[in-house]
């Protein structure tokens, strides 16, 4: 009985309270002792999240600054640059990536009301869309080193007479184009970086939620995950028209060059 | 006062769990963005000079939104949230805003590049 309380005793103080800690320890399990309830805990949480978001936003921010300013310095350089690019492919993982948040806020939603089933299920469709984008994303950039239009790797497509003959009578050279697509390689490339690891966390997420992880209780990690997504998402909106639909979508049954 | 202390009682319970809206509102937010998919490739086809830019950046801010408010759920998140994803574009906003007027305002400054 004696070594009983003088285990009490110390737990007691280790709380750095005045309440005895184990006993004072009620309230839900998965509220953090330094919250005052779930609700302070989900917003600050939340906030973390969208603190996060915004840095992210800045470090985009910064390339689709240059973007705008090469564009705005040498608009020729850019339609011919966004011409090489396969526009039915963009169009394609443009569908891929907004149908991946359809499922991904489903998945938050069923995580939400505890089932499993539907929260695995959405999550596993997720990831398999997010993986088509990086699939289609790979075909492309396969088909640009082809064609010689990657810096610094194999950059041979102004060698040819037809790649020059683009140029003529415009009042740029090859390495106006190049900087399009070291731009376009940038903005692609650091966006399909966050896509990997977006695609890492949800495949994480899949085998957490198997396991029964979450439920109405323990939510909010996957709706967490949903923002990442979300905002991945996000930049590829402004992504695709921008450095694809420069030039305008014109097959040739259509008539005439660009605008 | 009991009025204010029963919506907080409300507030209390119902955020204290994540945003629960009728999965309706999802599907019918892709179908807005799937329409939106289809005017900005119609758009492109137009020959509109610098309008089709205007277009496609319209568009793409509009599916932003729609994303934000509806699967991101910042129609239905906090004061505080919605200031901090402000915060995000204001800071970007100033950014684009000085940096260019700079570029803008010395027209015989060198550019890169160039």
């Amino acid at each position: 009985v004696a070594s009983e309380t003088v285990a009490v005793g110390k737990q007691s103080s280790a709380a750095h309270g005045t309440e005895p800690h184990a006993a004072a320890h009620h309230g839900p399990a998965n509220l953090h002792h330094h919250f005052d309830d779930l609700e302070q805990q989900r917003e600050c949480t939340s906030l973390g999240m969208w603190s996060f978001l915004a840095t992210e936003i800045m470090m985009f921010g910064g390339l689709f600054f240059a973007y705008s300013l090469y564009r705005w310095l040498y608009p020729e350089a850019f339609h011919i640059g966004s011409q090489r690019l396969n526009i039915s492919l963009g169009t394609g993982n443009t569908f891929v990536l907004l149908f991946s948040s359809l499922t991904m806020a489903m998945a938050v939603h069923y995580a939400t009301e505890s089932n499993t089933q539907k929260t695995v299920f959405f999550l596993s469709l997720t990831w398999l869309l997010g993986a088509a984008f990086i699939g289609i994303k790979a075909v492309e950039w396969t088909a640009d080193y082809r064609e010689g239009l990657v810096p610094a790797l194999n950059w041979t497509y102004f060698n040819h007479e037809e790649g020059l003959r683009e140029l003529a009578n415009k009042p740029i050279g090859p390495q106006n184009v190049m900087m399009y697509f070291v731009i376009y390689f940038s903005m692609t490339g650091l966006h399909a970086i966050h896509m990997v690891v977006g695609l890492i966390l949800v495949g994480a997420f899949i085998r957490l939620a198997a396991r029964g992880h979450f439920n109405s209780g323990n939510d909010q990690p996957v709706e967490l995950l949903g923002l990442y997504w979300h905002f991945v998402d996000i930049v590829w909106v402004f992504l695709f028209p921008l450095l694809y639909l420069v030039a305008g979508f014109f097959p040739p049954w259509w008539g005439g060059g660009g605008p | 006062m009991a009025e204010h202390h029963a919506a907080h009682d409300g507030k209390e319970h119902g955020e204290a769990h994540a945003v629960h809206v009728p999965v309706y509102v999802y599907y019918w937010n892709f179908a807005a963005l799937m329409v939106l998919l289809v005017i900005t490739l119609v758009a492109a086809h137009l020959k509109l000079g610098e309008f089709n830019l205007v277009i496609a950046i319209t568009i793409a801010v509009a599916k932003a939104v729609l994303i934000v408010l509806f699967f991101m759920h910042l129609a239905y998140s906090t004061r505080l949230v919605r200031v901090f994803a402000g915060a995000a574009l204001f800071w970007l906003l100033i950014m684009f805003a000085l940096t260019l007027g700079d570029y803008f305002g010395r027209q015989s400054a060198s550019m890169p590049g160039g």
